[in-house]
């Protein structure tokens, strides 16, 4: 057995893109199973794998993790990327929060019925642009400081450039009213771990397509 | 200013039920001020108070902390209910995921279609006795403890209390196939933090009713219903 993590989940973004940027930031190489058919999934429930027979599932450290929020505290917490205190780790929840609600809208879009994709997608550009970004635009602003939170590279920033560029695949010019957005997308993007992860060949997944959406309605078939 | 916390949201449960009862768990009083206008809302608003214009927020340490899970894990962590180290602390917050997803079907129970109301009924039942309790039956019973991490009492233990107690105004007889949960409630809800906050008076909403849910929907102009999972 490797002491690689090893990440149980479809071969697509959905609940575990997010796990994937974090540990790709963090420096850290994993290793993926993707669940291709109900059989397989069942198996996995079947065989005790999945606390609440739902995957993202992260084996790390002897643990058989799920809860997308979990996995991601411990691998912030356990490579440094939580803040040096309770205040600073405060913040870096409220913001990685915040995002995370951004990333719901994007992540239940390919599943949402054809008449209503316009408006889900006028729903993302809104909240992106009226509720999130002007958030983070002004906390860059206001400190000078080339990280969100602490002036130091924390989870706050890769959820954060990880929402960037989810938004930008369906609204282009976004960022157009954000320049300390522009800026910071630029900063993380030549981090040398996140770059790698921007490379073709990385574990970055793409956007999800027919055939994502069609994998998934079959493998979670009641 | 006061030292305590103070807590904004409507008079009612929904969001910041849980933080009540952590508070509570804790030891910890706080203040509450109720939501009952629009106006009341945009006042906030324009304040700035409020990080992504949402409640629950809470006043605490200087801060003004906006999402739920970031406001119940700061207080987890402060008044030691997280755990003595990193693994405790990736349990607990599993489990915590565990009862929020449960948790999270009733909340938005009182804000669906009639018909929907039904299914969803149906569908809390299900969930709490095939997915969700018989985890932490198995938990208490494989290691025989008092509580659910580390052989002490955590924001896990007083989640799946609440958790319980939520499922049970749906069914009463919800826990009938599980001994050992249901030792653990007369357990959780003897501590005295919890008691206290289990009787009359206390700080703790009543089940959510039309005029909560009109409320809720006035000050947020909210005038769908949601859609059930």
């Amino acid at each position: 057995m490797s002491g690689k993590p090893r990440l149980t989940y479809l071969n697509g973004r959905g609940r575990m893109e997010s796990i994937r940027w974090l540990l790709a930031a963090a420096g850290v190489e994993f290793e993926e199973v993707y669940l291709e058919t109900k059989e397989q999934y069942d198996k996995l429930i079947k065989d005790g794998f999945l606390l609440f027979q739902q995957v993202p599932l992260v084996e790390i450290d002897g643990m058989k993790m799920v809860q997308t929020r979990a996995i991601m505290s411990y691998i912030a917490g356990k490579y440094n990327l939580y803040g040096k205190d309770l205040k600073e780790r405060a913040l870096i929840d409220m913001y990685v929060e915040g995002i995370s609600d951004l990333m719901q809208m994007i992540l239940m879009f390919p599943f949402s019925p054809p008449d209503a994709k316009e408006k889900n997608l006028e729903s993302i550009k809104e909240r992106a642009t009226n509720r999130y970004f002007p958030v983070f635009e002004k906390v860059l602003k206001q400190h000078g400081q080339d990280f969100l939170v602490g002036n130091k590279f924390s989870w706050a920033d890769v959820q954060l450039i990880e929402a960037i560029l989810a938004v930008e695949e369906k609204v282009p010019d976004v960022l157009s009213g954000f320049p300390q957005l522009q800026v910071f997308k630029t900063k993380m993007s030549k981090m040398p771990t996140i770059k790698k992860f921007l490379q073709p060949g990385s574990p970055r997944k793409p956007p999800p397509d027919a055939h994502y959406v069609e994998t998934v309605l079959k493998v979670f078939k009641k | 200013m006061s030292a305590k916390p103070k807590l904004y949201y409507f008079n009612g449960r929904g969001k910041m039920e849980s933080i009540r009862w952590l508070l509570a768990a804790a030891g910890v009083e706080f203040e509450e001020e109720f939501l009952e206008s629009r106006d009341q809302y945009e006042k906030l608003l324009q304040g700035g108070s409020l990080l992504f214009q949402q409640v629950p927020m809470v006043e605490i340490d200087g801060m003004r902390m906006v999402q739920t899970r970031a406001i119940l894990s700061y207080i987890a962590a402060k008044y030691n209910l997280y755990g003595k180290d990193l693994k405790e602390r990736a349990l607990i917050d599993m489990y915590v995921g565990g009862t929020d997803d449960l948790m999270g079907f009733i909340m938005m129970f009182p804000f669906l279609s009639a018909e929907d109301k039904e299914k969803q009924h149906a569908l809390i039942v299900e969930r709490a006795t095939s997915r969700y309790f018989p985890v932490y039956e198995k938990v208490l019973k494989d290691h025989g403890q008092d509580f659910l991490v580390g052989n002490n009492f955590s924001w896990a233990d007083v989640h799946l209390l609440e958790a319980i107690l939520m499922v049970e105004e749906k069914k009463s007889d919800v826990l009938s196939g599980f001994p050992q949960l249901q030792a653990f409630k007369a357990r959780i809800s003897s501590i005295p933090a919890i008691k206290k906050f289990l009787e009359p008076g206390s700080q703790r909403k009543p089940v959510p009713d039309d005029k909560y849910v009109e409320t809720v929907r006035r000050v947020l102009r909210m005038y769908y219903d949601l859609k059930a999972n």
